[in-house]
């Protein structure tokens, strides 16, 4: 089990300290071109979680490739590039040109710009052609069926899965007025948790793929529940914001919530909340 | 990035007029620079929020806090022997190598003041404006030679020009600050999650373009910033 951020959740290069207590950073989903991002306010706290509208500001393909991913590369930790854009030529002209990474997660579901025209699987197709890096499908819960677009992705040539992102939501003002200035904006933390258990279980069960689960997680024992439906890897978000110990932390927490749940170690716990029928196919 | 997050235990809370001075142990923290800040657990909430640092009695670090959310309002009614996690100093604060510092506070804005006076030495003039004369009672944190106007009096009013002046307050009175005194350093603010460069949301306009308040400032020279967001009193609100 390793453990990451959540895309968006962390500026290595602003607190290296953190990036290094994970076993591997990924960083702010990067784009062709430089964007600046949403107009403030960008975040709203709710009662049970927050929301952002960042909009994938980024300083674009060529600054990051010259400027950003050699000091990533210094830090001494795997880093993971998020990997965002419009169309499918986006995204695989940006795998293309990156070397010297752990692995790339194409965001296929920011709630926050509006969506690639092109599908979740001719997005994963086109960078398959253009890098022999592990590639990690990041997908929305929002789908009506998020095992469908797993089992897409993972036809297409996905590696891996990275589950959830945020989840198009909107939070008012005191005068009833949108607190975002977007309107919209992405909604995260603890309230997601279960959402995103559901989804983790539902595409453990329809792909073989390895799975990055996160949403809400902020504690040893909402890792090992992840590992339980079916991550295999599991990334802090939102937590981050409010500890940036967390990493260390959480992982204090995991021996206690394994001698707790009675398994004896985080791996041990993987798949232990799998349905039933994926066991039966699994042991047939 | 200096800062440390550690547990402190909460030595005391009084009331300073409308608002609250919270002290807690430093536990090991630093005062930092006056300007900076820290991020404050609010019990039962998600996000940390903001404060300048207040005062740095021997051991303690106190933060002027003004209850108008639930995050602030849990803060406030923080009691002796309580525990939060407090995270700092972070940020950018004042320089204070100038030549005649003149100390400009607008409501809870003032905060940050006491600390600043003290840190600067030798009595620097100090101007506070607040929006009524029960607000105005918060003063009493501030030295006595401070000079104290109420709304319609504002501290644009009281001949600012040609000092150095360090500020803190609400948007307009930056803005109108900025205006007189193009050299000013004004001490921003903006709704902020982590406090540490990893939310991106608390940017302003900066040098022409949308930039981390908490990276970049939240003490920035004057010219340097345009207008922050539209509505940013009420994004205040709804983050607090």
């Amino acid at each position: 089990m390793r453990l990451l951020n959540a895309s968006g959740c962390l500026d290595a290069l602003a607190a290296p300290e953190v990036a290094r207590a994970l076993d591997g950073f990924v960083t702010k989903t990067v784009t062709p071109l430089p964007r600046e991002g949403n107009a403030p306010p960008r975040i709203a706290e709710t009662a049970h979680g927050m929301l952002n509208a960042i909009g994938l500001a980024n300083p674009g393909r060529e600054r990051f490739l010259d400027d950003n991913l050699p000091r990533l590369r210094e830090l001494g930790v795997p880093v993971w590039v998020s990997v965002g854009g419009f169309c499918a030529e986006d995204y695989a002209e940006t795998c293309a040109r990156l070397t010297g990474i752990e692995a790339i997660e194409l965001n296929l579901s920011c709630p926050n710009v509006d969506e690639a025209a092109d599908s979740a699987a001719e997005i994963v197709a086109a960078c398959r052609a253009a890098t022999a890096l592990p590639l990690y499908a990041k997908l929305s819960a929002a789908h009506p069926d998020v095992a469908e677009v797993a089992r897409a992705v993972a036809a297409a040539g996905a590696t891996g899965l990275s589950l959830i992102n945020t989840l198009r939501a909107v939070a008012l003002d005191r005068n009833l007025r949108p607190a975002l200035a977007r309107g919209s904006g992405g909604y995260s933390g603890p309230a997601l948790k279960p959402v995103a258990l559901h989804a983790v279980r539902a595409c453990a069960d329809a792909t073989a793929l390895p799975i990055v689960g996160m949403g809400g997680i902020a504690t040893g024992r909402d890792v090992l529940e992840f590992l339980a439906c079916g991550a295999t890897d599991v990334a802090l978000g939102t937590v981050l914001f409010s500890d940036p110990g967390a990493p260390a932390r959480v992982r204090a927490e995991l021996a206690a919530a394994c001698a707790e749940a009675g398994v004896a170690s985080p791996d041990d716990a993987i798949g232990l909340a799998k349905s039933p029928e994926t066991e039966a196919k699994v042991t047939a | 990035m200096n800062a440390v997050r550690r547990s402190c235990r909460v030595t005391g809370s009084e009331r300073v007029g409308l608002y609250t001075l919270v002290r807690v142990e430093r536990n090991g923290l630093e005062p930092g620079v006056p300007g900076q800040f820290f991020m404050l657990e609010a019990p039962g909430r998600l996000l940390p929020r903001p404060f300048s640092l207040c005062l740095a009695p021997p051991g303690e670090l106190a933060f002027l806090v003004d209850a108008i959310g639930p995050g602030t309002e849990a803060i406030a009614s923080l009691q002796a022997g309580d525990e939060i996690a407090v995270f700092g100093p972070l940020g950018n604060g004042y320089r204070l190598d100038v030549a005649r510092p003149l100390l400009v506070g607008g409501g809870i804005g003032i905060a940050p003041l006491p600390y600043l006076a003290e840190q600067m030495g030798g009595e620097p003039r100090i101007v506070a404006g607040f929006r009524s004369a029960a607000h105005a009672e918060a003063a009493s944190i501030l030295p006595a030679h401070t000079e104290v106007v109420v709304d319609p009096t504002l501290v644009t009013s009281c001949h600012l020009e040609g000092w150095d002046v360090l500020a803190c307050g609400p948007e307009p009175m930056l803005h109108a600050v900025a205006a007189l005194c193009p050299t000013a350093q004004l001490a921003w603010e903006a709704p902020m999650a982590c406090g540490y460069g990893a939310c991106y949301g608390c940017v302003v306009e900066i040098d022409g373009a949308l930039k981390r308040l908490c990276v970049e400032g939240p003490v920035l020279d004057a010219a340097r910033v345009k207008a922050a967001s539209d509505n940013l009193s009420q994004a205040m609100e709804a983050m607090a």
